[in-house]
């Protein structure tokens, strides 16, 4: 984390994680965006404003904001379809990403990627992907690129537990480890590939079970807890920017949105998507700064409000902005038009 | 000049474009230790070391996933398929990751890649071991795409692929790795896009590709003899396309023949022809004609082969009936 102003935040007997109270609350502002985005492009989803196929992040923000946070402006970072949370964690802009979304010119991609192809290498995110399991293989190219140029990154490699039965996801494992490279695979499973539950898809119960083949360092993490994410990928961050190689983290999560906008999830019961919004990260986080007295009343309205602002600004410059010309449909195929 | 096999001069692009730049480096299967399947990349491993030559587990995927990542971060990776018949393990990341980058962020991102694969038949190795693939590749758009025919060609495009901001799908016939020829010295790049006229003739064109050259400079000769001069045109590179060439030809020589190793149906041979009589029509006297593998796998059993590289020896019987065809438009 950046913030050094504070003092380090002392909990009564609770993780501290080396983070300040100021830390805290900007990871908390930050999932509180992360959620405000979701409920505003699925709102604007539903009126027709935002075409295509959207996949929300609601009930995952402690993982993409924890390991944000773990990780520098210049580390790189690949994504999966479900990449709003990892790009806006990532230091995406907040405009850049809803014109994309909207399709608009002055999105991230000029409007040509989307939702599902988020890119801004500035900030080190190399891109969301639209085919499962896609995107291992090109962070472990990035962190053996690291290695070649000699500079000073580390790749965080975000999947999901589908991915994990991908041939993808094994020659990665194997590469990154057999290489022993600056890569940190960070699993969000969220239970479901599609409508189909994870245990009906493989007989390994864990995603972290896999890495044994590769004697891969692996952990099991708490994704709902934003605290243990960030505690978790600080330390495979170190081992990695260390020369220690690659490390998997499973981060257990539950997306409470649909698959995609306009999921029926009639594949499982509501009971199961109740229990899990009971244990939504940010209530969480926010049950347990105000009881360390880090947070008030006050200071959550005061960060719901900021948050407000910077959603409505963003949707408004979407809807504001124009539509890429006719000449962008045939441009950036190469490098130099032909 | 030196003489040298292509697989020599391969390996000596190889050399200058590492020596050049450090970004530059070779991943593949069996490419640093053992000097890769055909020699290509022998000694490298000596003269760069483990960091720029990567010898890799049998992952073809992460292979090419990987030179991506790389490339992306700023990278010019040279990678190495020894058959091209395996890309259908690793084609998600050629056709939706390495050709689609640039366009999907708006044209921000790159990824300089050289993808060198070997294809072609001949050989005997069957089904899985000597397909000729390069339509499935000219029908991605985001991919250049090139096919040497003789050595000099092959070192001036790799020097120029490695050069390319944009993914090159690099084809090198398995039986041309040891045809030999003169081929200059140093860094020079013969450039993506050009074509090149081997033979001169005025009586038809031939345009074709990787080892059909070969085949087609063969026939020219044969015909020459029978006072038929046939114009051969080495394409070279298939994308982009060096459309003004062909046109210039056929239109000096009115009739066309496109010969390729590949099979028949959708081959790229079909695409010349589109564009030269939406083009050039009324420059034809007589149909264009493909010669071309019929569309059949690649049999193992060499009788059997020798029919699927039948437009090695139908070429000439080709070139004699084309010209015996006069011209109905010019006599109306």
């Amino acid at each position: 984390m950046a913030s050094n102003k504070n003092e380090e935040f002392e909990s009564g007997g609770g993780v501290t994680n080396g983070l300040t109270e100021a830390d805290l609350l900007d990871m908390l502002e930050k999932m509180h965006l992360l959620r405000s985005f979701d409920e505003r492009v699925s709102e604007r989803c539903k009126r027709g404003e935002i075409p295509g196929l959207i996949h929300l992040g609601m009930g995952e923000e402690a993982v993409a904001v924890g390991v944000s946070a773990a990780i520098k402006p210049n580390d790189k970072m690949t994504s999966t379809h479900r990449a709003h949370g990892h790009f806006l964690a990532k230091g995406g802009d907040p405009k850049a990403f809803m014109a994309e979304l909207y399709g608009k010119q002055t999105g991230c991609c000029r409007g040509k990627g989307g939702s599902m192809h988020l890119v801004d290498l500035d900030c080190g995110f190399l891109g969301a992907n639209g085919v499962v399991g896609a995107g291992l293989p090109i962070a472990v190219g990035a962190a053996l690129g690291q290695r070649i140029l000699g500079e000073d990154f580390v790749t965080v490699c975000f999947f999901g537990d589908g991915a994990n039965n991908q041939g993808t996801f094994h020659e990665s494992l194997n590469l990154a480890t057999v290489w022993n490279l600056p890569v940190v695979f960070v699993c969000e499973n969220n239970e479901y590939g599609i409508s189909q539950s994870i245990h009906a898809q493989q007989k390994v119960p864990h995603v972290s079970d896999r890495a044994a083949s590769y004697l891969l360092p692996a952990r099991i993490v708490d994704g709902n807890d934003v605290l243990d994410v960030y505690t978790a990928v600080s330390e495979a961050v170190a081992a990695a920017r260390s020369g220690r190689g690659p490390t998997l983290l499973e981060c257990k999560t539950y997306r409470t949105a649909g698959h995609y906008e306009g999921d029926d999830q009639s594949y499982r019961p509501k009971e199961e998507v109740d229990e899990w919004k009971a244990k939504d990260p940010i209530r969480r986080l926010e049950r347990q700064l105000m009881q360390e007295g880090v947070l008030t009343d006050d200071a959550l309205d005061e960060i719901k409000a900021r948050v407000w602002k910077v959603v409505e600004e963003a949707t408004e410059h979407a809807i504001n902005s124009q539509y890429p010309s006719a000449d962008d449909a045939t441009n950036h195929v190469f490098a130099i038009a032909r | 000049m030196p003489e040298m096999t292509m697989a020599q001069a391969l390996n000596e692009a190889h050399r200058i474009a590492m020596q050049e730049d450090s970004r530059v480096f070779a991943i593949g299967e069996d490419i640093g230790d053992y000097g890769g399947i055909y020699r290509v990349t022998d000694g490298l491993l000596d003269e760069f070391g483990k960091d720029r030559v990567r010898d890799t587990p049998i992952s073809e995927a992460a292979i090419v996933g990987s030179s991506v990542g790389a490339a992306l971060v700023g990278c010019r990776p040279i990678l190495e398929i020894g058959f091209v018949d395996f890309v259908g393990t690793c084609w998600d990341q050629i056709i939706n990751q390495a050709a689609k980058y640039r366009y999907l962020s708006g044209g921000k991102a790159s990824v300089p890649l050289v993808m060198r694969m070997a294809c072609g038949a001949g050989l005997g190795y069957g089904v899985h071991h000597s397909q000729s693939m390069e339509a499935w590749f000219t029908h991605t758009p985001g991919i250049k795409v090139v096919m040497p025919a003789f050595p000099d060609d092959a070192k001036g495009l790799l020097l120029a692929a490695v050069d390319d901001d944009d993914p090159v799908a690099f084809f090198e016939h398995k039986l041309l790795y040891t045809f030999k020829d003169t081929v200059p010295e140093g860094r020079y790049a013969v450039p993506i896009g050009k074509a090149n006229i081997r033979r001169e003739g005025r009586d038809l064109t031939i345009v074709c590709w990787s080892r059909a050259v070969h085949w087609a400079l063969v026939a020219a000769e044969k015909a020459a003899v029978d006072g038929i001069e046939c114009e051969v045109i080495d394409l070279r590179t298939l994308v982009p396309l060096d459309e003004g060439l062909i046109q210039n030809s056929v239109g000096r020589t009115n009739r066309l023949i496109v010969c390729h190793e590949a099979c028949r149906t959708s081959g790229f041979g079909a695409e010349i022809v589109s564009r030269v009589v939406e083009s050039s029509f009324d420059f034809l006297d007589a149909p264009p004609v493909r010669i071309t593998a019929p569309d059949i796998p690649v049999p193992n059993s060499l009788p059997l082969e020798k029919i699927y590289l039948g437009p090695e020896n139908e070429l000439l019987d080709a070139v004699r009936n084309l010209t015996a065809v006069h011209s109905h438009k010019r006599q109306h």
